[in-house]
């Protein structure tokens, strides 16, 4: 793919913008002007940062105040539209199962709004929509997941501050092209970022820390993790392949510029957890993905050591899945600095060291299989495993600005016609068949009735009234909207068998 | 005038006979080379990896589709006919009732015989779906799964060899193969194809969940939204495995449900050597029509939905046998439901009902065998003649 080019300064004023307020009258929210990049400095002018959604024309702007529900919001919204919370406490699972919707938390004096969940409710934010931004909240209290996505493509999740909440801060599962950014998460007793089954993944310029995990990234493909804060979790990013689930492969993961010490908090993951099984101490673990890039990182402090690569046969808690590799293959270490790591690491280790006739605190440990990986400059850590990896055949990333999509993903385009055909075979042909009876009648008397009259039939549809004795009433099929009735009336009306 | 001319005509067509239908069934488009192409709403959407799992507007996964409107139509006869089984007493429908969402409503399935059997009959519905067969996944194929029950010892008791004689000897199957595969010689294998062709066409992809899915959100009670929210929540996790489209991620999970009073501990997709990790392990079943397949679980140890539902809020591994070290799926932990909640899922589970292609029961069988009575005792009226 072309690679797109952030420009980190630009990132600059688009904080600026959501976290503006006015100085008129108290509880003003801000306006939904256009991002405006800075204009001087040197930078090319091809260093444009692409938006992951394709917004389109604002709609209309919701705004939602202490005591009233965002799911009332949420609910009255249509694609396009913007909710706007105010800073106060909101009591409730917010759940968007539509497209486009841009959720923004609105800051005032420092205040933002606070999504509390009591230790009660579940699951803060879930949504299963395209084209998701939610941004600008505090949630804490819950006990599943701050925000949780079901299959969105296009997500920007940014600007949040979760605390102590559930089992994953910030879950986006089978998505295509997301961004997670500027987000602080702490007190997870999974992962904080928890990016599963997705593809064209950003996480960047994060604060994790007091979690199991910090980062992981699990089953997915094409994942930069760049610019984070890692520290003080059981295990700070981890690329995992979890044996189980129906996407079978973790592959090509940047893990770089991260900042990632001191995560040597005790494990307190549920038992039989995958990440249960994390030594306190670990900075990066890397089990049976492929592909993964690990560069220019500051990983400091973490007792058990910097970096692990393990396969499933050597990993706790791993079940059997023949579909998926067990193996982490082409794991690529490249620079990066390692200090004060493995100083009080794990007996395993030991074992290893000694085998390799080493002493001293392990930065990289390797166990199990692992083909076709490679590292620049190993004489600068202190390795298990490692030492027949031949050099890198590149020193940097550079090239690659990130996975993210040139353009957003778009939606399946369905024509009408087609949408038609869909509902008339989906649905209709249940109880109307071409010739003969079935529930309903037949299909080629309904065409003898209706003729050219396709709008009588899609009014007659969402509103039946019982015509013939011989029939049972048929039900009011009000579910499908304006355009799908015209469309399978007219579909229905030219089907020939 | 026109309406009762077409009736007159199908009806008499039907009258001496057997015929198999021209006509796919519903939901599936007649293409060319005589092909029946099922069509979806879901047709609309993508999904990652074309793997069909995700939310709600998800693509479905591969299915089993493209036979003709007459090896779904032979399919359908065999399906109910007992004379695929030893003695003639039981057909596949004995099992899998249409009116008991192709389950038998039993904990355990008996056979021919009479033969009690070590697991629960599993739905049919959306089987064309799957890519595992069998509560423990030993199949990878409708057809090669097809005739394991039929000559199982304790389930319908055939042989290959008694199974070809019959329907050769019958004075209507070799037309009616001749017709779904132009053959004058029946194989077994046709008739594995026969029985996958109906299978495919047991599609159930039409309930109120699905309208709330398409964009109609008042398909579905607030009750009923509840329990949506707290099935795919973080704190149940059902949707984890139990993933939308339908309602399955068709993985083995090790969930540790415990054993009727009795049986000796299944191992289900743990007893194959090597694979000793899934010990205790079974395939994630859909959840779509499960309101209808009363009792669940392998072997049938949960009467309703509700007990099914706390099985998982009552601690991870509560039900493992002592003794039994199972790798418990991650997922199996301890959400501690309310009561309330469980009401909520199991309401919203009761919105995933659509039976609106259920398939017509054979009014006469082409063996002239009558059709077991476990069928015609359940068998709801429908509106549908021949």
């Amino acid at each position: 793919m072309k690679k797109t080019t952030i420009a980190l300064a630009l990132l600059l004023p688009v904080a600026f913008f959501t976290g503006q307020y006015f100085s008129g009258p108290a509880m003003q929210a801000p306006s939904l002007t256009a991002d405006v990049s800075f204009s001087g400095g040197a930078a090319a002018s091809a260093n444009a940062k692409k938006s992951v959604i394709d917004h389109g024309a604002v709609g209309q702007v919701h705004q939602v105040k202490p005591g009233q529900l965002i799911m009332d919001a949420v609910k009255a919204a249509q694609p396009g539209d913007v909710i706007q919370v105010f800073p106060g406490d909101y009591v409730e699972t917010v759940y968007i199962d539509k497209d486009n919707i841009r959720l923004s938390g609105v800051i005032i004096d420092g205040k933002r709004p606070r999504l509390y969940g009591e230790e009660r409710l579940n699951d803060a934010i879930l949504y299963s929509g395209n084209n998701i931004l939610i941004e600008n909240f505090l949630i804490t209290k819950y006990k599943g997941n701050g925000i949780m996505g079901q299959a969105g493509n296009n997500f920007e999740i940014r600007h949040n501050i979760i605390e102590d909440t559930g089992v994953y801060g910030i879950f986006p599962q089978l998505g295509i092209n997301g961004l997670v950014e500027h987000n602080v998460i702490s007190g997870i007793e999974d992962a904080a970022i928890y990016v599963g089954m997705s593809d064209h993944i950003h996480v960047a310029n994060n604060e994790v820390f007091d979690s199991v995990a910090g980062i992981e990234i699990e089953n997915s493909r094409h994942a930069v993790v760049e610019n984070n804060f890692v520290h003080n979790n059981t295990g700070g990013i981890l690329a995992f392949v979890t044996p189980g689930l129906p996407i079978k492969d973790t592959v090509d993961v940047i893990i770089r510029n991260n900042w990632i010490s001191n995560n040597n908090t005790a494990n307190f993951g549920a038992p039989g957890s995958m990440v249960a099984g994390i030594p306190a101490g670990t900075g990066i673990l890397i089990m049976a993905a492929d592909e993964v890039i690990i560069e220019d990182n500051i990983i400091i402090g973490n007792k058990t050591a910097g970096i692990i690569i393990t396969d499933h046969q050597n990993a706790p808690n791993t079940t059997l899945d023949p579909e998926s590799d067990p193996t982490p293959d082409k794991v690529m270490i490249l620079n990066n600095l390692m200090y004060n790591n493995g100083y009080d690491t794990i007996a395993e280790a030991k074992v290893l060291l000694a085998t390799e006739f080493k002493q001293g605190q392990p930065d990289i440990i390797r166990v199990g299989n692992s083909n076709g990986s490679c590292i620049n400059n190993p004489q600068q850590y202190i390795t298990v495993g490692v030492s027949k990896w031949p050099a890198c055949s590149f020193t940097n990333t550079d090239s690659v600005v990130n996975y993210l999509l040139e353009e957003p993903a778009a939606p399946r385009t369905v024509a009408a016609d087609e949408k038609g055909k869909y509902v008339y075979l989906g649905v209709c042909t249940g109880c109307h068949a071409y010739t003969g009876r079935l529930i309903g009648p037949p299909v080629q008397v309904i065409q003898s009735l209706y003729m050219d009259e396709p709008q009588a039939l899609a009014d007659y549809i969402l509103n039946p009234m019982k015509k013939r004795d011989d029939y049972p009433a048929m039900p009011k099929q009000d579910y499908l909207d304006a355009e799908t009735r015209l469309a399978v009336a007219e579909y229905m009306l030219k089907v020939g068998n | 005038m026109m309406l009762y001319a077409l009736l007159l005509a199908t009806s008499l067509s039907a009258a001496d006979g057997f015929n198999l239908s021209q006509s796919c069934p519903p939901s599936f488009e007649l293409v060319a080379g005589n092909r029946c192409k099922l069509v979806s709403r879901y047709d609309m959407y993508d999904s990652l990896q074309n793997k069909g799992v995700g939310g709600t507007q998800t693509a479905l996964p591969a299915r089993r589709d493209g036979f003709s409107p007459q090896q779904i139509d032979l399919g359908r006869y065999l399906f109910f006919d007992p004379l695929l089984s030893g003695n003639h007493q039981q057909a596949c429908a004995s099992c899998h009732q249409p009116a008991r969402g192709f389950a038998d409503g039993k904990a355990l399935s008996s056979g021919a015989n009479g033969q009690l059997g070590n697991r629960s009959a599993p739905s049919l519905w959306n089987v064309g779906f799957l890519k595992k067969l069998f509560w423990d996944g030993r199949s990878d194929t409708l057809e090669q799964q097809a005739l394991i029950p039929m000559l199982a010892e304790h389930e319908m008791a055939n042989t290959p060899a008694k199974l070809l004689a019959d329907l050769q000897a019958n004075n209507h199957y070799p037309a009616l193969f001749r017709q779904a595969f132009n053959t004058e010689r029946i194989e077994l294998s046709q008739v594995a194809t026969a029985l996958t062709a109906f299978q495919s066409s047991l599609v159930s992809l039409n309930s109120r969940y699905d309208h709330y899915a398409h964009g109609y959100h008042q398909a579905l009670t607030e009750q009923e939204i509840k329990g949506m929210n707290v099935f795919r929540s973080f704190v149940a996790r059902c949707a984890e495995c139990h993933t939308p489209p339908l309602f399955t991620n068709q993985q083995i999970a090790v969930i540790g449900t415990p054993e009727p009073d009795g049986m000796p501990f299944d191992a289900g997709a743990g007893a194959k050597p090597g694979w000793e990790k899934l010990r205790g392990g079974f395939k994630v079943p859909t959840l779509r029509n499960i309101a209808l397949t009363a009792p669940y679980m392998h072997s049938g140890r949960f009467a309703t939905l509700e007990e099914a539902t706390e099985f998982y809020s009552k601690g991870r591994g509560h039900a493992v046998p002592k003794g039994e070290d199972l790798l418990l799926h991650w997922h199996i932990w301890e959400p501690k439901l309310t009561a309330e909640e469980v009401q909520q899922i199991t309401a919203f589970l009761g919105s995933l009902t659509d039976e609106s292609l259920l398939p017509q029961t054979p009014k006469r069988l082409p063996s002239g065998l009558a059709l077991p009575t476990e069928i015609t005792t359940n068998s709801q009226t429908s509106g549908a003649t021949e």
